[in-house]
């Protein structure tokens, strides 16, 4: 009951925000964001489209036939980027010019070699995330129906800094066999990742911040995070604050998920929690994600892995794709075409009768693409 | 074949004829719930007959001749001497000046690596089945190094320190841990893609060590995705091997799988001795009340009993404790149930005894 409540009272907070926008182009119909809007814009949005290695390709596919099955007027500019094809890959700075150009971007994850033959410690997604300053992480872990999964109607979204911490690449052989690593916590991005986080809680509506820290041993450096996170709550009287050690938050989302609304959190906490609150509700193929910048936003799948193994097998699931691409057409103020491609996505997933391997069943990405496309309008 | 039945029976039998002089453990009941569920573990061990004779031994912080607080030097001794020790949960001081007891315990003993075997348990119901992992994680270094600095204001830095011959030492360690317990498979747990060279390091002598036991299975993950993997289908792990922060991390996830730190069993390997505990907290709201669920130091105690190869007196145990706690009759209220420790320790013992 409770989360209907919650469910209802968040739509009812979302249906003003879309008609608004809306209405100057229209009617005063309530449903008018649902109806295909009358005037669409006066060239296509361009958006950068970088398919990634693994099933990246494949998927950036699916998101090209469902564009055009019901038009959207967004074009592509896509760059192939891959850091282990790299005789074949474009310039990482064409790539990194084209985002900032557009400002947005639809990306898939690219693959981190782990051999160091050039010496340079610092991968090009790390680079992409420094270069763009994508500081904030947003993943949006969603139970669907017709997922089966050890804990439903979850609804929450892990905001991770992505810019510092752990993601140094600062390292060194001090003497031979040891090895220090570095981890750099900086006041100014620890308040800007905090005040993000209840920015974005406050505009959805959620109630309660959870800072997740190892404060308890890294007493300076996470100690500074989570003195940032509590003087940012000050500010933010209506919005609980907590925190949490990050081995008990991992423990917490297992048995437990249900208690978290926002969490915001370190680079490598971030990236240890949304990869596990996303194995909670069906795994990397279905859960999207966004990195954001003061001035640009890239949209990429909420837990980054490649699928080395499936590439070119045609079996890879495109709904973290598809949903990515939904919300990017959501932040270009395109709520028709992103209401009908996700509802269409959750029809197909919720009947339960296309699954790919990672849902149990054995359609191919194709027959997935195929019933989506069949679940839109014609 | 259970893949806790280590060692053959003869051999096992004869081991433990061979060890059934009297051997003495220290035993740091710890505070809160610490004393009950101590005192219920020594019951259960005494009721089945097992060779051991406890030194109980207290470690609360005391002034230390050079006015710093620390472990009494009786407590230090008693450790040294036994080699094994068993302890139950310690408060964390309040207020700044010492280091963490369990920090010191560890440094004290140099117990570089921590085990913790998670295993489904029947009749506590949890959404994951099958799980059977054990996590072995380095103890002495990494994030935990403790150097830590601000650079500028409003700029820190914290060093994680990983080292050549401490991650030999619990790679090495884990492959032995796997053919000891029949184990097949180990898999390093890592994130060298963004820390090449020290996470780098630790693959590295992971995969010398492997190379070195070629009758295990052997394999490496990335940390986000075993996550991953682990909450959606936790069985197709076998023992995990990995630095220190991560090794906190998933030991604590491997435990809400099963149901929590109230059910988990943990032992510190050290060079030349170890100390068994159970990691949940003090309880101090249900401490002296008869409510506390002795479950996670009777499993430790069960894995200190196999480190000193009494395996038949660690099986039996074992088994009157699952059995137990399948019948369900007897159960702790955190387990579901509405006995008392004292009920579900007579249960256990009842047991052992038929």
């Amino acid at each position: 009951m409770v989360f209907l409540r919650a469910a209802a009272a968040r739509l009812g907070q979302l249906a003003p925000a879309i008609t608004s926008r809306a209405i100057g182009t229209s009617a005063t119909n309530n449903l008018v964001a649902f109806h295909e809007p009358v005037s669409r814009p006066q060239q296509n949005i361009k958006c950068t489209l970088i398919p990634g290695d693994g099933v990246g390709p494949e998927l950036a596919e699916c998101v090209k036939a469902v564009f055009s099955a019901i038009s959207v007027p967004v074009e592509f500019e896509e760059v192939f980027l891959s850091e282990i094809h790299h005789t074949i890959s474009a310039p990482l700075e064409t790539a990194m010019e084209s985002v900032r150009k557009n400002g947005i971007c639809l990306k898939g994850t690219l693959e981190t070699p782990l051999s160091m033959s050039s010496g340079e410690l610092q991968t090009w997604n790390m680079r992409i995330r420094k270069d763009l300053d994508l500081f904030a992480n947003v993943v949006h872990i969603k139970s669907l129906q017709g997922i089966k999964s050890k804990h439903n109607n979850l609804d929450f979204f892990v905001i991770r800094e992505q810019t510092e911490g752990e993601y140094s690449a600062l390292e060194h052989e001090s003497v031979k066999g040891v090895i220090e690593c570095l981890k750099i916590v900086t006041e100014r991005k620890s308040r800007r990742i905090a005040k993000f986080a209840f920015d974005y809680a406050t505009k959805h509506d959620r109630k309660k911040v959870t800072a997740v820290h190892k404060a308890n041993i890294m007493k300076l450096g996470d100690g500074l995070f989570l003195r940032c996170c509590q003087e940012i709550s000050q500010l933010y009287p209506s919005i609980k604050f907590e925190h949490m050690i990050v081995d008990n938050t991992c423990m917490q989302l297992v048995s437990n998920p249900h208690q978290f609304d926002v969490i915001v959190t370190g680079n490598l906490y971030g990236n240890i929690v949304d990869n596990l609150a996303s194995g909670l509700v069906g795994g990397a193929g279905v859960v999207p994600g966004a990195s954001y910048s003061s001035d640009c936003v890239v949209y990429e799948p909420g837990s980054r892995h490649t699928f080395g193994g499936g590439a070119g097998k045609n079996v890879a699931n495109p709904t973290a794709m598809l949903l990515c691409a939904a919300k990017m057409l959501h932040h270009m103020n395109l709520h028709y075409y992103a209401i009908q491609i996700r509802d269409a996505v959750e029809k197909v997933i919720k009947s339960g009768k296309v699954r790919t391997r990672d849902l149990g069943g054995y359609a191919s990405t194709t027959d997935f693409l195929g019933a989506v496309i069949a679940h839109l309008p014609h | 074949m259970n893949k806790f039945q280590r060692i053959s029976a003869p051999i096992s039998r004869a081991l433990s004829r061979h060890m059934s002089q009297m051997r003495t453990v220290t035993l740091i009941p710890g505070d809160g719930i610490g004393p009950e569920i101590s005192a219920s573990v020594q019951k259960i061990f005494e009721t089945a007959g097992v060779p051991i004779q406890w030194e109980v031994e207290d470690v609360t912080p005391v002034r230390g001749p050079n006015g710093r607080f620390g472990i009494p030097q009786r407590a230090i001794d008693s450790v040294n001497k036994n080699k094994i020790g068993l302890k139950g949960p310690l408060a964390t001081p309040i207020g700044k000046g010492h280091r963490s007891l369990n920090l010191a315990l560890r440094q004290e003993f140099n117990l570089y690596a921590n085990v913790r075997p998670c295993r489904s348990i029947e009749g506590y119901e949890t959404p994951y089945k099958d799980v059977d992992v054990v996590t072995i994680r380095e103890n002495t270094e990494g994030e935990y190094s403790g150097i830590e600095h601000e650079i500028v204001p409003g700029v820190v830095q914290s060093i994680k320190l990983i080292t050549e011959p401490a991650s030999n030492k619990i790679a090495r360690y884990a492959f032995e841990y796997a053919k000891a317990n029949g184990r097949s498979q180990v898999t390093a747990v890592h994130k060298a893609n963004i820390m090449r060279m020290s996470d780098g390091l630790f693959l590295q002598c992971c995969r010398d060590a492997a190379e070195a036991n070629p009758d295990i299975k052997y394999n490496e993950m990335y940390l986000d995705t075993l996550c991953l993997n682990m909450v959606q289908d936790p069985a197709k792990f076998d023992v995990l091997v990995m630095p220190n922060l991560y090794g906190d991390i998933l030991s604590d996830l491997c435990a809400g799988l099963i149901g929590g730190l109230g059910v988990t069993p943990s032992g510190n390997i050290g060079t030349d001795g170890a100390i068994f505990e159970s990691v949940h907290g003090t309880a101090p709201d249900i401490a002296g009340q008869n409510k506390a669920n002795p479950t996670a130091l009777l499993l430790s105690a069960i894995m200190m009993l196999r480190y000193m190869n009494l395996n038949e007196f660690a099986d039996r145990i074992e088994r009157a404790t699952f059995d137990t706690i399948k019948e369900g009759r007897h159960l702790t209220a955190d387990l579901g149930g509405k006995g008392t420790c004292s009920d579900y320790t007579n249960e256990i013992c009842s047991k052992v005894s038929a």
